[in-house]
């Protein structure tokens, strides 16, 4: 299994290289740029990418299978807004869980009904004791509930505490993962 | 676009925005004509294809169609938390949306009460826009990386016929 780490390596130097440490090069990044909020929707969206960032269709598609060969890009898809599709309750659980066992909770914890999202993340002792993530997701926050208490019994003693905490609003949300670099834009 | 966007759009799809949901949310064919493909095998028309996509788009059930990147190598990021008067949150929370490389902000029930993400190209760049940030709000922001994502999978079937009831 691919195990993702954090930090990873910074460039050195501070300098922009030619290809970054995500292995894309400048053009890789504009397509990344030009896609991240969306294709166009027309028969050949790769053609139209490419015109916005001067590069042929064919070459667009080429990059965009080897980004995705390579990891960058998990999946081209359309990708469904749950909350839309009735998903209103959603729920950020945190558990505090022995060092020891979380790798192997974390990896059945991620299996259970309703998860979407399941992370390994540090704790900052003493205000965040909190070391595994698992994002819920149902139609009402007793739904959530039951679905914590699923995951609450497949933790058993190796779980010391744990919290929900629901989202009261959502301040910001958009898919742009890649940042311009000033005076890119 | 005159498509009405109530909190729960189930039950207003129909089978074929359904299929395209089911079938492709794990994955569009990355081909020459992309929706051309996906007619073929749902029985129907490019156009008509790209008009569903568009509708479902414009109506909030597609967030977008396109690319998914794995934020781990897509860029530096992390998930951050700050602790705020809750009086003063929406405050805070403008200042934070303002700040760049912030992509997601929730106002979440906790002391930590607001949750965003930081991304930046790199790194050093991560750090140091939390830097300016946290001198910006007067607050420490607690840092919360991802160490190990554990089968991340964000396509679930949808029970339609469930959510119809709902």
């Amino acid at each position: 299994m691919s195990v993702s780490t954090c930090p990873s390596r910074p460039a050195p130097g501070g300098e922009l290289p030619e290809r970054d440490t995500r292995g894309l090069d400048a053009a890789d990044r504009a397509i990344v740029l030009a896609t991240q909020a969306g294709l166009p929707l027309v028969p050949d969206p790769w053609g139209a990418v490419g015109r916005e960032v001067g590069l042929d269709g064919a070459e667009v598609l080429e990059r965009m299978r080897a980004m995705q060969e390579r990891g960058v890009i998990r999946r081209v898809a359309a990708v469904p807004n749950h909350y839309r599709l009735g998903y209103v309750a959603n729920g950020m659980t945190v558990w505090d869980v022995d060092d020891a066992e979380v790798e192997r909770l974390g990896r059945e914890v991620a299996a259970i009904e309703g998860v979407s999202h399941c992370y390994r993340r540090p704790r900052h002792l003493p205000h965040w004791p909190y070391n595994l993530f698992a994002m819920l997701h149902g139609h009402s926050r007793e739904e959530v509930e039951r679905q914590a208490a699923v995951l609450r019994e497949r933790l058993g003693e190796a779980c010391r505490d744990h919290r929900i905490l629901y989202s009261s609003r959502i301040l910001k949300k958009t898919g742009l993962r890649l940042s311009r670099r000033a005076g890119q834009a | 676009m005159h498509c009405q966007a109530p909190k729960n759009q189930a039950r207003d799809l129909d089978t074929l925005d359904r299929r395209l949901i089911d079938s492709y949310q794990r994955g569009l064919p990355v081909c020459t004509r992309p929706f051309h493909t996906v007619a073929e095998r749902l029985g129907t028309s490019e156009a008509e294809v790209i008009a569903r996509l568009e509708c479902l788009q414009a109506r909030g059930v597609l967030s977008r169609v396109g690319p998914v990147f794995d934020h781990a190598r897509a860029g530096a990021s992390l998930l951050a938390a700050v602790a705020v008067p809750e009086a003063e949150r929406d405050a805070f929370a403008e200042l934070i949306n303002a700040a760049p490389g912030v992509n997601h902000n929730y106002a979440r029930e906790h002391d930590y009460n607001l949750w965003f993400v930081m991304t930046a190209p790199d790194e050093p760049e991560l750090e140091a826009r939390l830097e300016t940030l946290e001198s910006r709000l007067g607050l420490p922001i607690l840092r919360l990386p991802m160490l190990e994502g554990f089968h991340i999978d964000l396509s679930f079937p949808i029970p339609w016929a469930e959510l119809e009831r709902t």
